[in-house]
């Protein structure tokens, strides 16, 4: 292809929101048009990033639709391409967005900017995963945030501003020292072209070590990792549904695409010196906010609770170091966005009806609404990681590459397989189940059509991929195959230098 | 053969699905966006009609839904036990491994796991067993379930369950294994929470799933060290290099055990929690609360049976750990003894079944221990016969007396209803070993292992507890169908026989429990068991032992018929005789009694030590951990420093902390584009 597709894909929301700035009024009229233009300008954006798909050679384990302009002077450039770990998340983002819009079809509140800034998140979080340059990919990454700040902060629940306050501290802390460590990356290697910086890390172990950490701050918030994952259940509970769809979906992902991106390559010696931590930290992720999953009230703070723990398996399966895990972590990451996404796509389905997350106020729901009952239990399952669907495979992977690493890593990791259907169980126990008691209750419609196409295509997908996961492994294994290279070889070199010493 | 065998695993699989997506009333009422969003302008009364249609729509009511779904796929099962037994007979006397590859499914670095459909004797077994069955269950649900009023989705499920099983067994790798098995868990839980209205189904379904949860732990563990330890999770690779792991240690948390025992034991902790033994049976009893059919199918005759089904597959493992192997016959002894020992006393006639398929399923785990696969695996396979015909059985009489479960609610039932009477008679004689019924050998069978084996523990364990199944089964017949009746007299009044098309599937099911064994002993167990499982069973040494002429003193070939007996006459005596005995024995000795009624009290004492301390950990972590410590000490004690601080200093405070957001950003981007090209040049 010899023209420019990614900066296209990049940059065809921003056409959306141009548009949008041109309708006039705030008219029925006017809001239609404003939403069926978001919901074109993603749609396209999807069909067009289809082709990245259809002509990714998975074969090959560098970076392909590459694209380069001189930008910012001598330093930094506009540099783009995606390989086997950046593609997947680039289809992600737009196969959500045009969902996440839809989702949004009865937002009232101010709905030119609300489009708006979704609109622009895309731009920014496609951009996060094409950028080729660190300091690219930085202003993407950092400014990203802004709009779901706004989405939060404008458009979320009561608490909204402690809720995008918290979520302001948390991240601004990781990401003030990344930037230091960009710089100081800058000045040792004269480059911020991340192929050569793959290339060519050369940091030495003891520089290593501070960048990984400064770049883990960041990552670490982003994934969000045990102890710095409470600004997610607030951010969650506060945000309008299509927020959280996009949060726990993509947001997420940022921290282990960072890990696998910048730390694992750049930094192997320092990972290798950091991974009984990380899989400290990942452990304790996944049994103790299961076990804090597990006492929720509310929908919502139960299923972010529920991503933190999914995501202790990714950061577990990313620093396995090994092919299984590294392939695990991918998948889970692209199996949690559809299905935490879909959960909170399912969990604003009642709260439109009852406007209420709170768990106890619901009960019942199967007996009017199969449908949805029928569809929350495929994604319940999917969460609970059941075999045959895309749960389950990634689960499955990173367990498996940890107790290669470690076990006892994958012994207390599993537990969470024994908690995950505990918890994920006994909300559909309460919320579905049971006697239609409650008269608030009693006269509530079934998903509607516009409801059943945002969560249709994420059920067909969930079962799909894990039945036939070979679409998205296929992608990873030659990039996963790169970045596990070095690693090994630091592992030899560091059991060689073991091996001196004893001597 | 290809196609044959595709056909017996998937067809149930597109009956399901049919009879799921468009039998069921799931997409006939579909809400409109103005009935959320409250506009009532549209479609008001159209919604009010759907809905007041909704309201009464009870499941114990009447059934006016279309009724292909239920005969789509009863008939799709009927063909796949057609089949099954075709390709049975194939595998008589030609054992042999028939594969095919179906779909890539998990391809990542030296792993590769696919979708294969893997035939040989052991599986061929199966199918018969689960199709057989499942078949039969099919079509005593038209009956049983003609009045419930969503009966697609009932058979839906049940075909659901049936492809799950299937793929179980005709796994060729731990990974498929492990697919069926957590679908049969999921099929399970729906199908137990079948009537979610009810409290108490709900939680026997989740109780269900977690506890299988439990043991799948263990399973999955083993897999991960399987692929350590072997870089494959195929069965044949997996068995092919098994035997240069002997005595080997592996790295295993704190410890260094022999690699091969660990990897059993790891596995066999799966075994355990879907088979319900011992310590993990408590979800069994419970997962009475579904409809009865679904108790024959899943919770006697199959399901249950997937954890014999594991270690018989994973035999030429099992055979080089003979400590996993001690580890089987304890468990499965215990178990026998345990569940036996509590359905003594127990007053719903569901549970005293559910108690003795637990008992027989640690008779099987026996076998499998101490080496004679083929008679752990033969009594599985007469042992879905009977048992299914005894709950089936139970479920024609429930159905005779009104939903009606307790047996002190019973009696005096056998005059009114001859067929079922004569039904449960057959199950009984079978599962307590009358001579020549289907039992006799297969029970028989194991017990004679034990013995034979030099496991004089088990050997009078099971013993014990062959008297007790003997007295407990006939117990629950003398309750339910002699004597004077107990239920009021309405009941009474419409106690009747049940439909032909309930009783087809009993007397299919009674001439099994009476000729299964006498048909297929030879093959199993007897003269030809090397030839007929061929390399699909690792069978140790005891069985050919059995075989030989004098291993068996006559004293030990005819204990379990005294065992029999004996409980027989107990049970006259106690309910026939003189029925105060049970009351006067209860009394005079009321801590065993309360000990066995309440199921020696594990799950109370579960609900002690499990779970309200992981309830109390969970708010703990939640309240304390994150509330107090981390949100205390991290941004909310930060944010109400710099608070202080701005207060006092300027009040930039807005109240739209995004202004801070966004002045930080655009400082952040600042500061970037002047470090980098202010600060480096």
């Amino acid at each position: 292809m010899n023209w420019p597709i990614l900066s296209v894909i990049t940059f065809l929301p921003l056409l959306g929101v141009l548009f949008i700035l041109l309708v006039r009024g705030d008219d029925e009229t006017a809001l239609r048009n404003m939403r069926w233009g978001a919901f074109w300008t993603t749609l396209v954006t999807f069909l067009v990033s289809l082709l990245i798909w259809a002509g990714f050679d998975s074969n090959a384990s560098g970076f392909q639709f590459l694209e380069e302009r001189s930008w910012l002077g001598a330093a930094a450039t506009y540099k783009l391409g995606v390989d086997g770990i950046s593609m997947p998340f680039v289809i992600l983002t737009t196969f959500l967005m045009p969902i996440c819009i839809l989702a949004s079809w009865r937002v009232t509140k101010r709905v030119k900017e609300y489009m708006i800034a979704f609109l622009v998140l895309e731009t920014l979080m496609i951009g996060v995963f094409c950028s080729l340059d660190i300091v690219l990919f930085y202003l993407f990454f950092e400014a990203g945030l802004i709009p779901m700040f706004l989405i939060i902060g404008i458009w979320g629940g009561p608490r909204r501003v402690y809720a995008s306050f918290k979520f302001f501290l948390y991240t601004l802390l990781g990401s003030v020292l990344m930037l230091l460590a960009i710089i100081y990356m800058y000045w040792t290697s004269g480059t911020t072209d991340i192929i050569q910086l793959l290339a060519h890390p050369g940091f030495t172990p003891e520089a290593q070590k501070w960048l990984w950490l400064a770049f883990f701050a960041s990552f670490a918030v982003k994934m969000p990792m045990w102890p710095v994952h409470t600004w997610l259940p607030d951010a969650h509970v506060e945000a309008p549904t299509a927020g959280s769809v996009i949060l726990a979906a993509i947001l997420l992902k940022m921290g282990g695409y960072g890990f696998l991106r910048f730390s694992l390559p750049m930094f192997p010696d320092a990972s290798l010196y950091f991974q009984d931590f990380v899989f400290f930290l990942s452990v304790i992720a996944i049994v103790y906010t299961s076990l804090v999953a597990l006492m929720q009230e509310d929908m919502k703070k139960l299923i972010a609770y529920s991503s933190v723990a999914h995501m202790g398996f990714v950061t577990m399966g990313i620093f396995a170091l090994n092919r299984q895990g590294i392939d695990g972590a991918m998948f889970q990451m692209i199996s949690h966005g559809l299905v935490s996404g879909a959960l909170f796509l399912c969990v604003g389905v009642v709260y439109d009806r009852m406007h209420t997350r709170e768990i106890a106020a619901y009960g019942g729901l199967v007996n009017n609404m199969p449908l949805y009952a029928c569809i929350f239990m495929v994604f319940t399952m999917a969460n609970v990681g059941l075999p045959g669907t895309s749960g389950f495979i990634g689960e499955f992977l990173s367990l498996m590459g940890a107790f290669k690493a470690a076990g006892w890593v994958a012994f207390f990791a599993t537990t969470g397989v024994i908690l995950s259907a505990a918890y994920a169980l006994w909300l559909y126990r309460r919320v579905v189940f049971g006697k239609l008691t409650k008269p608030a209750l009693m006269r509530l419609p079934d998903v509607t059509p516009r409801e059943l196409a945002t969560l249709l295509p994420l059920v067909i997908l969930t079962i799909f991929f894990g039945v036939y996961p070979a679409p998205i492994l296929n992608v990873f294994g030659p990039a996963v195959e790169s970045i596990i290279k070095p690693l090994n070889e630091a592992a030899a070199a560091a059991l060689l230098l073991a091996d001196a010493s004893l001597k | 053969m290809d196609t044959v065998l595709s056909a017996i695993v998937f067809l149930p699989l597109l009956g399901a699905l049919i009879a799921g997506l468009f039998g069921t009333r799931l997409f006939r009422q579909l809400g409109q966006d103005s009935e959320v969003y409250g506009e009532h302008h549209a479609h008001d009364g159209h919604a009010d009609e759907a809905h007041g249609h909704d309201g009464d729509h009870g499941h114990h009511g009447h059934y006016d839904g279309p009724v292909w779904p239920m005969y789509l796929t009863t008939a799709l099962l009927c063909l796949c036990a057609v089949l099954s037994w075709y390709v049975f007979a194939g595998f008589l006397h030609e054992p042999r491994v028939e594969k095919v590859e179906v779909l890539r499914w998990i391809n990542s670095g030296a792993l590769s796991a696919n979708w294969m459909i893997r035939v040989d004797t052991l599986t061929a077994v199966m199918l018969v067993v689960v199709n057989t069955v499942s078949a039969l269950v099919h079509i005593y649900s038209l009956g049983y379930m003609s009045h419930d009023g969503s009966q697609p989705r009932f058979f839906a499920y049940l075909s659901l369950f049936t492809f799950a099983m299937l793929m179980l067994v005709t796994a060729d790798n731990l990974v498929q294994m492990f697919f069926g098995w957590e679908g049969v868990g999921l099929a399970s839980y729906l199908l137990i929470g079948f009537w979610y209205q009810r409290d108490s189904a709900c939680a026997a379904a989740m109780k269900a799933f977690i506890v299988n949860r439990v043991g799948d732990f263990g399973f999955a563990l083993g897999i991960f060290g399987c692929f350590l330890v072997f870089q494959t999770v195929d069965f044949d690779t997996i068995f092919a290099a098994a035997p240069g792991m002997t005595g080997k240690p592996m790295q295993f948390l704190a410890w260094e055990p022999d690699t091969l025992t660990v990897l059993c034991l790891l596995l066999f902790m799966g075994a355990m929690g879907k088979s319900a033994q011992f310590l993990l049976h408590t979800w069994l009893p419970d997962a009475m609360e579904g409809p009865t059919p679904v108790s024959a199918l899943i919770h006697a005759a199959t399901m249950v049976t997937a954890g014999v089904f594991m270690v018989a597959r994973l035999s030429p493992m099992f055979e080089l750990a003979p400590h996993a192997k001690d580890f089987v016959v304890v468990i499965g002894a215990i178990t026998a003894f345990f569940a036996a020992s509590v359905g003594l006393v127990q007053n719903d006639i569901k549970r005293v079944i559910a108690y003795s398929t637990c008992s027989q399923l640690g008779y099987m785990f026996v076998a499998l221990g101490v080496g004679a696969y083929g008679a752990g695996v033969f009594h599985l396979f007469t042992h879905a016969f009977f048992k299914a015909l005894l709950f089936l059985s139970a479920g024609s009489v429930i159905h005779a007396v009104s939903g009606e479960q307790d047996m002190r609610k019973m009696g005096g039932l056998g005059p009114l209803i001859r067929i079922t009477f004569a039904m449960m008679v057959i199950g009984n004689l079978a599962l307590t070993g009358f001579p020549y019924t289907s039992g006799y050998f297969s029970k028989d069978a194991i017990i004679e292992a034990a013995y034979v084996s030099g496991w004089g523990f088990a050997f009078w364990v099971l013993l014990v507890a062959a008297v007790f199944t003997s007295f407990y089964s006939w117990r629950l017949a003398f309750m339910t169908f002699s004597g004077r009746p107990r239920a009021s007299h309405e009941v009474m009044e419409h106690v009747h026989e049940s439909p032909l098309v309930m009783l087809i599937p009993l007397f299919v099911l009674a001439a099994g429990a009476l000729f299964a064994g006498l048909a297929f002993r030879d093959y199993f167990i007897g003269h030809h068991f090397r030839e007929f499982w061929g390399e699909s069973l690792a069978n140790g040494p005891v069985m050919e032992e059995m075989e030989q002429e004098g291993a068996v003193p006559a004293l030990v070939k005819w204990s379990p018929f005294v065992a029999m007996a004996l409980g027989f006459v107990t049970a006259w005596v106690f309910y026939i005789r003189d029925a105060s005995i049970p009351k006067r024995l209860a009394e005079r000795h009321q801590p065993l009694y309360r000990f066995l009624l309440n199921k020696w009290y594990f799950d109370e004492l579960y609900e002690l030590i499990l779970v309200k301390p992981t309830m109390r950990l969970g708010r703990f972590l939640w309240k304390k951990g994150d509330g107090f410590i981390i949100d205390g000490f991290g941004p909310d004690g930060v944010s109400a420093v710099v608070n202080d601080v701005t207060r006092g200093v300027v009040r930039l405070q807005t109240g739209y902390l995004y202004h801070y957001a966004f002045a930080m950003m655009i400082g952040v981007a600042a500061l970037t584009s002047w470090f980098l090209f202010g600060g480096a040049h």
